[in-house]
């Protein structure tokens, strides 16, 4: 009963989405306010009626009611109730449901924010939406619905991906899609803006918290990814160049470009065609992520069981938003463009190079990407891409980047002398250069091009980026008025800017010195990896809820005093028959010491021998710490006043019934 | 016309990606399938040494399953409830145990139940360098004319036997 409201409504919302997508945009032809006022309420009610379907299905993995296919498929009536609820999204169905709910929600947002924008724009802002949804929402009902029931009902479900059985995996997913979807928000507005011709400083003002929040949350779902990784696969790596991976790291990288194009035709109106095409295009990718995830085209670790009909109908659908946007834009766009002078010294002008940078590195993600898909489909044979390409095509890419960020500060918009910009620079530069090149020496011990490249532009980014604030706050009479006169857009900035700085030391360090080592050690035996010495203590038999474990012991001890005990494991989940490794890490900030279990070397003897892999890995926490500053510098970017004053300011223009 | 480009790069990857969903990526496809099963000849578990030895000739004539296993090996833990299974409806199973003690194979057949018609023994794993098993378990369908039908690799799952073996076995015994 419970599964046939939930299936019903997503038909209604369905009905919704359509009146959403279709009724105001006739209103917007014929100039009907209040046709295009009902864009709000629809929003709203759809959003009620997804949240409806989404508590049903949530309801039913409660329950464990394996009469729901769905249900069957991915839980377990041993499965502690926080896995039932993620169970929700561990697959392909109910990871759907997810997104249409995030999709609405978004809408809902936008629908209660943008009430005081005219009512035009939030209207067709609002019906593209819609018409986004309905397309999700057809996808779910006719090929992928989580409602489904069979017969005869299973006694117990088949279990959820063990793999997905980690903190990690509740909140990255969430916070993925939540980006993904995030960007159908920057989506619409182009679309808007292409259709009503609105392509103004106050069009961007609009448009950029939207696209700095969706940023925000696909950075801290990819940071997440990245962590759960590291933990979850056991074999120490945090990036993997997988396919599923560069499908969300694309849509980052077009959306990091948004997000500086966006600031320079809100300041400058400049680069207007060029914004709306990234905005069509970020949304774009986050949907060709989606697919490639969806129809079993590339191998990856992350992908769902496929269906060729699901591929088909997101081909289409792809073909019909992404198609739709490009053309609409290839026909609007000419017009709507105001030519503009562009200096290339100017803050502007780096800016652009920014936008150059990330567009390079994001296309040759996708070359990457796609390339043995393209061989496989021209019958040449089958190859794959792997991480040497992506390393050596994106870190030159990104080498740059990080010098132009040192600029973000001090550069003037319209015309700046470089020579007057790099003055206060000058000496953060060698600060730079000495630090960078001396860290490795002084924290490794040694010495290594790699490393102290990585650095120096670390070093570079951080000192920078801190700079800028710290000339600004000292400009003023005292700390306190010095730390309120930065505005939270500034904060913002330097936060994420911080962060770079901090991920790339963190890469720079842990890609260049990471030690590895796979031993054999029986209960009592030791193995020394630089200073440390891991003691491997036996395993113990634990039973978990739904799994058995082999927990081994492993006391690491630095100089002859003990520093850590680790735990890791070995489980075997034996309603799905499969084995996992949770690798068991002692961290700080300087240094993380990781253990994960091989297998016993004695035929099952588990009190024998066991093969163990030991990592020393320096500076590992950084990568995701600097995610993590990125994330937060997002927040305080998109909550900016400014943006709330644009709306207070709005009101003055009349908004007809768009309030309601 | 420059603002048309995107729209052409569109339309040329969903081209690309059309294509691409006709593919399977997953598919390594082994050399052997379709080629006669290669020759071995491995003494059989629990046969005095004079006794006859097991060799692909003795496997034609009807589609066999040709599991590798071994007492060591985890995953064979978990595909062996169906192999059971598979077994007690009439399939035929011949094991071959890969680089294991005969008293090891013995011990854990007897722990966990044999399913299989004969077990062969491959102690220094020659058979499964010929065969091409990267790691056990694997399970290789035979047709009746001896040729390898399908590669299982891994355990074999209910999925595995429902999708691609059971059709095979179906097909090859009419």
């Amino acid at each position: 009963m419970i599964a046939e409201l939930g299936h019903f409504a997503l038909w209604l919302a369905l009905a919704v989405g359509l009146a959403q997508a279709v009724v105001p945009t006739v209103g917007y032809a014929r100039g009907n306010v209040r046709w295009m006022a009902l864009a709000g309420s629809a929003a709203q009610a759809q959003f009620a009626l997804v949240l409806v379907a989404y508590l049903c299905l949530s309801e039913a993995f409660r329950q464990n009611d394996f009469s729901l296919v769905y249900v069957a498929a991915n839980s377990h009536s041993a499965l502690p109730l926080v896995y039932r609820l993620s169970a929700v999204w561990g697959a392909h169905e109910g990871s759907l449901l997810l997104w249409m709910l995030m999709l609405a929600g978004w809408s809902f947002a936008v629908s209660i924010f943008n009430r005081r924008l005219p009512s035009e724009i939030s209207s067709l802002v609002l019906a593209t939406l819609g018409a986004v949804s309905v397309g999700f929402l057809l996808f779910m009902l006719l090929t992928s619905n989580p409602f489904e029931r069979h017969f005869p009902i299973p006694l117990e479900g088949r279990d959820l991906n063990p793999l997905l059985q980690d903190p990690g995996l509740i909140i990255h997913p969430p916070m993925l899609y939540m980006g993904y979807v995030g960007f159908s928000v920057a989506f619409a507005f182009a679309i808007a803006a292409l259709v009503t011709g609105r392509l103004d400083a106050a069009w961007a003002r609009w448009a950029r918290p939207w696209t700095t929040t969706a940023w925000l949350f696909l950075t801290m779902g990819i940071t997440l990814g990245s962590w759960w990784a590291y933990n979850e696969l056991g074999w120490g790596g945090w990036w993997f160049w997988d396919p599923v991976e560069n499908a969300s790291f694309m849509p980052w990288l077009v959306g990091t470009a948004l997000i500086h194009s966006l600031a320079v035709t809100e300041k400058r109106g400049l680069l207007q065609s060029w914004t709306l095409l990234l905005s069509i295009i970020a949304f774009s990718l986050s949907l060709l992520g989606t697919f490639l995830v969806r129809s079993g085209v590339l191998v990856s670790v992350h992908a769902f069981a496929t269906d060729p009909a699901r591929g088909v109908f997101i081909l289409a659908f792809l073909g019909a938003v992404v198609g739709g946007g490009l053309t609409l834009y290839a026909i609007r766009a000419p017009r709507l463009v105001r030519q503009g002078q562009m200096q290339l010294a100017s803050r502007e002008g780096l800016l652009l190079f920014n936008n150059v940078f990330l567009i390079a590195a994001a296309a040759a993600v996708l070359l990457g990407t796609l390339y043995p898909l393209a061989i496989d489909a021209l019958g040449l044979g089958k190859i794959s891409v792997g991480p040497p390409y992506f390393n050596a095509v994106f870190l030159p890419l990104m080498a740059p980047l990080a010098v132009l960020v040192g600029f973000a500060g001090t550069a003037s918009w319209k015309r700046a002398d470089f020579k007057v910009a790099f003055r206060p620079l000058r000496v953060l530069a060698v600060v730079a250069l000495v630090a960078g090149i001396a860290l490795p020496y002084l924290t490794q011990g040694r010495g290594s091009i790699a490393a102290s490249a990585g650095a120096v532009l670390a070093v570079w980014v951080l000192a920078t980026s801190v700079q800028e604030v710290w000339r600004r706050v000292r400009a003023k009479p005292t700390w306190i008025a010095g730390v309120r006169s930065v505005p939270r857009g500034a904060w913002g900035m330097t936060l994420a800017h911080f962060g770079l700085g901090v991920w790339t030391l963190g890469v720079a360090f842990a890609s260049t010195f990471s030690v590895e080592k796979d031993v054999r050690l029986g209960p009592g035996q030791s193995a020394d990896i630089g200073r440390y010495e891991f003691r491997f203590d036996g395993v113990t038999h634990v039973e978990g809820p739904n799994f058995k474990s082999d927990t081994g012991r492993v006391v690491v001890s630095f100089r002859g005093r003990e520093i850590a005990r680790l735990d890791p494991e070995k489980r075997l989940y034996p309603s799905q028959g499969s084995v996992m490794t949770e690798a068991a890490v002692d961290h700080n900030p300087l240094r993380d010491l990781y253990v994960a279990m091989g297998e016993p070397i004695d035929r099952g003897n588990v009190a024998g021998d066991w093969a163990l892999r030991l990592y020393y890995k320096p500076m590992m926490r950084l990568v995701w710490f600097g995610g993590v500053l990125m994330f937060f510098g997002g927040i305080l970017a998109a909550s900016d006043r400014r943006y709330r004053l644009a709306r207070r300011a709005e009101s003055d223009i009349p908004v007809g019934a768009a309030a309601a | 016309m420059r603002y048309a480009i995107p729209v052409v790069v569109l339309v040329a990857m969903l081209v690309l990606l059309g294509i691409g969903l006709k593919l399977d990526p997953r598919e390594v496809p082994s050399p052997l399938i379709g080629k006669p099963a290669p020759a071995f000849e491995l003494p059989l578990l629990g046969a005095d040494p004079e006794a006859p030895k097991l060799s692909v000739a003795s496997l034609t004539g009807r589609p066999v399953l040709v599991n590798f296993f071994a007492s060591w090996c985890a995953g064979c833990r978990v595909e062996h409830p169906l192999l059971m299974e598979l077994s007690k409806q009439g399939v035929e199973i011949v094991g071959i145990d890969y680089k294991d003690a005969p008293e090891d194979a013995r011990a854990w057949l007897a722990r966990h139940g044999n399913p299989y018609r004969q077990v062969a023994l491959d102690r220094v794993g020659q058979a499964g360098l010929d065969w091409g098993v990267y790691g056990v378990p694997e399970t290789y369908v035979l047709g009746a004319d001896g040729r390898v039908l399908f590669k299982q690799i891994g355990p074999v799952t209910p999925q595995a036997w429902e999708r691609d073996i059971r059709p095979l076995l179906a097909g090859a015994a009419r």
